[in-house]
């Protein structure tokens, strides 16, 4: 059973190991940086659906069947999968679990929904009722965009702190008991909502819970940011991620070295003109499971601290004047059981 | 709802974020809606020299001409590149409104013919027509109220 530490993290007392992961990313994702990293790559955007909703929910499905088939699991050997996107009532999700036919928990944590995910699954593991899980998040740039903003072939111009949705599913296949990297410790965030009210500034809205939690697990856990090789954020972008290092300066924690933003690196921020950066589900969800995976796999990375951060708004919420509500939760993995060093 | 206590961190980012290039994007739509609009008066030009028409069926076929162009220009998704940089300069002339129509039908026809496509139609196009035409409608009254009382 999991041991408590301070106010919000758990230390996992078996060994969850994320035995294996795909990623499916769409075009512009396969342009960008981390392009060698990831499984499949769809030619365009609609992937042979006729609506892009089906294309999400098949992405998140073929991440899903490539998981297990790497991790040389069947659907039926998978006690549960937990899964969550952007849309409303989670569609892709509900859809593409309808094809897998494994037991299925839907979540909502906006874009912190991979590591939401991963921390549920490493729990239900490390309690003894389930010995394996898989966690899936997904997220399309055109689903995204119809429902939170304007129709794609509208005419406007956006803001320069404005992030572009990644188009990408990803699935982690967790197990007990098997080879590293394993997941060790669990911080579950807290909503933190400074008062941002532009919704064009998810950055902005989301960097105070990222910073909130960060602080929770470095004091929870009596770590410091140094003890990480990287410290992996979801989507803030280039402007959430600036805002997190000064505070996090000022709170007595240095992160200039060791910390990255999904949302930075998932793109060529100056040539693919994505403004701010990437964000959504797939940000951190195809960050972590191509690039991040790989990395610990090969023994270039040992401990990596991931925080999925999420804006929790909704469109109503958004024409009724409310201000962007955020999250962010921490999950810690290392190639050595139980993180010792 | 969050208090006053994080003035000074919505301070601080409104500081730190960058703003919007207003001065390039001002620039771009003063000369692309202004390419729109000359282009407008070419076929104005071409319609009553060439075709023949009176000013007034001039003005009409014009409009008529550029909402096709700006909804052809939508769908073959050339519109809304131009758009990224023009802003307000695609916005305002006439062929922005064929784009704010034809945008949303073609992105929610696959929710069906009546309640997707027609429905959604006028979502951004809606509080233009709306206000459009109340506010054509009070100033038809103010404008039979002068006439009335002060005659013309």
């Amino acid at each position: 059973m999991a041991v408590r530490l301070g106010n919000q993290t758990m230390a996992l007392e078996r060994n969850v190991s994320v035995i294996n992961t795909a990623t499916v990313v769409g075009t512009k994702e396969s342009e960008g940086p981390l392009s060698p990293y990831f499984d499949v790559k769809m030619k365009d955007a609609e992937w042979g659906e006729e609506t892009w909703e089906k294309t999400e929910s098949k992405m998140q499905k073929e991440a899903a069947k490539l998981a297990m088939q790497k991790a040389g699991k069947q659907p039926s050997d998978i006690h549960c999968a937990f899964a969550g996107d952007l849309l409303n009532q989670c569609i892709s999700s509900g859809f593409s679990a309808r094809e897998l036919g494994t037991p299925f928990y839907g979540l909502y944590g906006a874009c912190s929904t991979m590591i939401e995910g991963l921390s549920l699954g490493a729990l239900a593991i490390d309690g003894g009722g389930m010995n394996t899980a898989i966690a899936v998040a997904s997220s399309h740039f055109c689903t995204a965009e119809r429902q939170y903003r304007n129709p794609l072939e509208y005419g406007g111009q956006r803001p320069p702190t404005a992030q572009w949705t990644v188009t990408g599913a990803a699935a982690a296949v967790l197990e007990a008991d098997k080879n590293a990297p394993y997941i060790t410790h669990v911080t579950s965030g807290k909503v933190v909502d400074f008062g941002v009210i532009d919704q064009n500034n998810m950055g902005g809205a989301m960097a105070p819970a990222a910073i909130d939690t960060l602080c929770a697990h470095f004091a929870d856990t009596g770590r410091s940011p140094q003890d990480y090789d990287l410290i992996l954020s979801g989507d803030l972008g280039k402007i959430g991620r600036e805002i997190v290092i000064n505070m996090m300066n000022s709170n007595g924690f240095n992160m200039n070295d060791n910390y990255g933003d999904s949302g930075c690196m998932i793109y060529d921020i100056e040539k693919q003109d994505v403004h701010a950066g990437g964000s959504g589900c797939g940000c951190i969800a195809v960050t972590v499971c191509g690039y991040i995976f790989e990395m610990m796999k090969s023994g270039k990375l040992n401990d990596v601290l991931i925080l999925g951060t999420g804006a929790l708004l909704s469109p109503t919420s958004s024409l009724q004047g409310e201000s962007v509500p955020g999250i962010a939760h921490a999950v810690a993995l290392s190639n050595r059981p139980g993180g010792e060093r | 709802m969050p208090d006053n206590k994080n003035k000074d961190y919505l301070n601080y980012i409104d500081k730190t974020a960058p703003k919007s290039p207003i001065l390039k994007n001002v620039a771009l739509a003063f000369v692309i809606g202004g390419l729109i609009c000359v282009i407008g008066q070419l076929i104005g030009d071409f319609y009553k020299k060439v075709c023949g028409l009176d000013s007034e069926s001039a003005k009409t076929a014009v409009s008529v001409t550029m909402v096709f162009l700006g909804a052809f220009l939508t769908g073959i998704d050339v519109y809304p590149k131009i758009a990224k940089h023009a802003g307000a300069g695609t916005i305002v002339p006439i062929t922005g409104f064929a784009n704010s129509i034809t945008s949303p039908a073609m992105e929610f026809k696959r929710e069906g013919l009546v309640l997707g496509m027609s429905a959604k139609m006028f979502v951004v196009a809606g509080p233009v027509l709306v206000y459009g035409i109340t506010s054509s409608v009070i100033i038809g009254i103010i404008y039979f109220l002068y006439k009335v009382m002060i005659g013309g």
